[in-house]
């Protein structure tokens, strides 16, 4: 069989992303470009903002990712691209671009699911594995616990009730004056932190074992804040951080851990911009040898949003005789399993 | 020449195909589906229709902005996709000049308005005057912009002109009109009164035969408005 070259197209959010992948597991290009710097001023991502920035960047890094590939198009087997969950302004954009370049060319073109994407970052750099395994899917915007059957196949058993476990990060993280983005600053000052020296919830869902709720825990540390100003008692910051990331990671740990045991399998993989907290994959990599269980992650590079997770996911879309009209719509609170 | 003219700026989807000033194909919807699942599958047929071969298109015309930000960015990104496939530059025509060339060659006024929410209107004000290469001239007397409509009104009346209006903002301020206006004044029908693919197409050739065009990668469009948070910002609120 010849190679397959999927040129994959991302911008759900606030990175606009192009990458060149070949036959699903082999990166030749993995352009981003960010914006996180143009919404830190507000506190958070803009979606108009994102939006326009989407627009005025994406030929460019579409061009980038197919030089750096040292490619053209006429080489390119099938165009892959993000078309939810995410903003829908934001997800338009790329889906635009994409239909467009797919009818001009003729090159197929095959919709892909954003969180199929971040789970399916794992195959990129870890050629051995393959479903079925479970994976926890943690990020600014969701967290799920998905059991991944096979290719293309996927099975949520738990998700948040409310907040998602990076957005309680990017709370937690404004509340104690960190700033945004949360993630990397609350990983960064909890080195210098106790995790057992404040006492923050672990919640745990009555109807439902693989369910998470992170609201609590969020209100836990600004009553903690609120009181310690009340008392006039000084907040050790590093203190709050490295103990309210703690209670996150237990939690993720226990619920995934006992996921993977649960369904009897020996493998289990992380993904989303939380898996590359140092902590939690840590936490992970320790429960999981104790355990007898693979545990897989993906780089950093590949844990945020970005295009080579979504030409992998596409890929096996592709094979599996996936194809998108140019019907194809941006659906912003497209659920896993469903097209 | 041959120009592929794309309208996704209102509720109007279009799109259409010119070649040395004759039509080849239009199709133009106003419908509630949106213009990601409109527009592509409105191109399809025309290309299929007329047997278009993508390749031999000089450039693309696009309908730039003013306009709804997520229709007109829509249009924008298709445009770019097909610039960059097909490496063919975008002609970027401004909304309300690509509206206003749909009354080509009247002797009045003409004003488009578009509603733009929180009692503006994305509005100009155009008039065909002198020949050029033998076709009229669109000349601008006010240049598109986001205004209230009593202003908008204000302006015609100080010109003391008689005028035609079009767009969709008619139906939102047409009471308005009636009751502020103080000169002749006529709404255009609906063979002409919304976007039209093939006005942009045809103002796209224009504009492309006078070297008017950018690379597909440094198209944007012309939003004549910050984002709300930004005019927030602006205003101290955040």
């Amino acid at each position: 069989m010849s190679d397959v070259l999927i040129l994959a197209i991302e911008s759900s959010c606030d990175e606009t992303a192009a990458a060149v992948v070949k036959n699903g597991r082999e990166v030749l290009s993995n352009v981003i470009y960010t914006q996180i710097a143009l919404h830190t001023q507000f506190g958070g991502v803009v979606p108009e903002i994102a939006s326009r920035k989407h627009i005025e960047k994406i030929n460019q890094v579409i061009e980038k990712a197919l030089e750096e590939a040292n490619v053209t198009l006429k080489d390119i087997t099938a165009i892959a691209v993000t078309y939810g969950p995410g903003l829908v302004g934001a997800l338009l954009v790329g889906v635009s671009e994409a239909k467009a370049i797919s009818f001009a060319t003729g090159i197929p073109l095959v919709g892909v699911h954003h969180i199929e994407g971040h789970i399916s970052a794992n195959y990129i750099e870890n050629k051995d594995l393959e479903p079925p395994f479970v994976c926890l899917v943690a990020s600014g915007g969701h967290s799920h616990l998905v059991v991944v059957k096979d290719y293309g196949k996927y099975e949520i058993i738990g998700r948040t009730r409310d907040d998602a476990a990076g957005e309680a990060f990017d709370k937690v993280a404004r509340a104690i004056g960190l700033g945004y983005p949360g993630g990397p600053k609350i990983d960064k000052i909890s080195k210098e932190g106790n995790p057992d020296a404040i006492q923050f919830p672990r919640a745990k869902m009555a109807d439902n074992e693989y369910d998470f709720s992170f609201s609590g825990l969020k209100s836990a540390v600004l009553n903690y804040l609120n009181s310690c100003q009340m008392k006039g008692e000084e907040i050790n910051r590093a203190d709050v951080a490295a103990s309210f990331q703690k209670a996150v990671i237990d939690v993720l740990v226990d619920h995934s851990i006992h996921a993977v045991k649960s369904f009897g399998f020996d493998k289990f993989a992380i993904a989303g911009g939380v898996a590359s907290n140092s902590s939690l994959r840590e936490a992970f990599e320790k429960r999981c040898e104790k355990e007898g269980i693979k545990f897989y992650h993906p780089s950093p590079i590949y844990c945020t949003d970005n295009a080579a997770m979504i030409g992998a996911a596409g890929y096996y879309d592709y094979i599996n005789g996936i194809r998108s009209g140019m019907d194809l719509n941006a659906v912003p609170n497209l659920r896993l399993g469903e097209r | 020449m041959k120009i592929l003219g794309i309208d996704s700026s209102g509720l109007v989807a279009s799109v259409a195909v010119v070649e040395d000033e004759i039509l080849l194909a239009e199709y133009t919807t106003d419908y509630k589906k949106t213009h990601s699942q409109t527009l592509m599958p409105m191109l399809e047929a025309i290309k299929n229709m007329i047997d278009l071969d993508m390749d031999s298109i000089d450039a693309i015309a696009i309908s730039a902005g003013p306009g709804s930000f997520t229709g007109l960015r829509i249009g924008s990104a298709t445009a770019k996709g097909l610039g960059l496939a097909l490496n063919k530059p975008i002609v970027e025509v401004p909304t309300l000049e690509g509206l206003a060339f749909n009354l080509w060659g009247t002797d009045k006024l003409i004003c488009p308005l578009m509603d733009a929410r929180r009692n503006q209107v994305y509005t100009g004000i155009y008039e065909f005057d002198e020949y050029e290469d033998d076709r009229q001239h669109l000349n601008i007397v006010m240049p598109q912009c986001a205004i209230d409509i009593s202003l908008c009104v204000e302006n015609i009346n100080n010109l003391a002109r008689e005028v035609i209006f079009l767009g969709d903002g008619v139906d939102v301020y047409r009471e308005k009109i009636d009751e502020l206006i103080a000169v002749p004044h006529y709404y255009a029908p609906a063979s002409m009164n919304r976007q039209k693919a093939s006005s942009v197409a045809s103002l796209g050739e224009l504009y492309f035969s006078k070297g008017i065009f950018v690379d597909a990668k440094d198209h944007a469009p012309e939003y004549l408005r910050q984002s709300q948070a930004e005019r927030e910002r602006e205003e101290g609120k955040i």
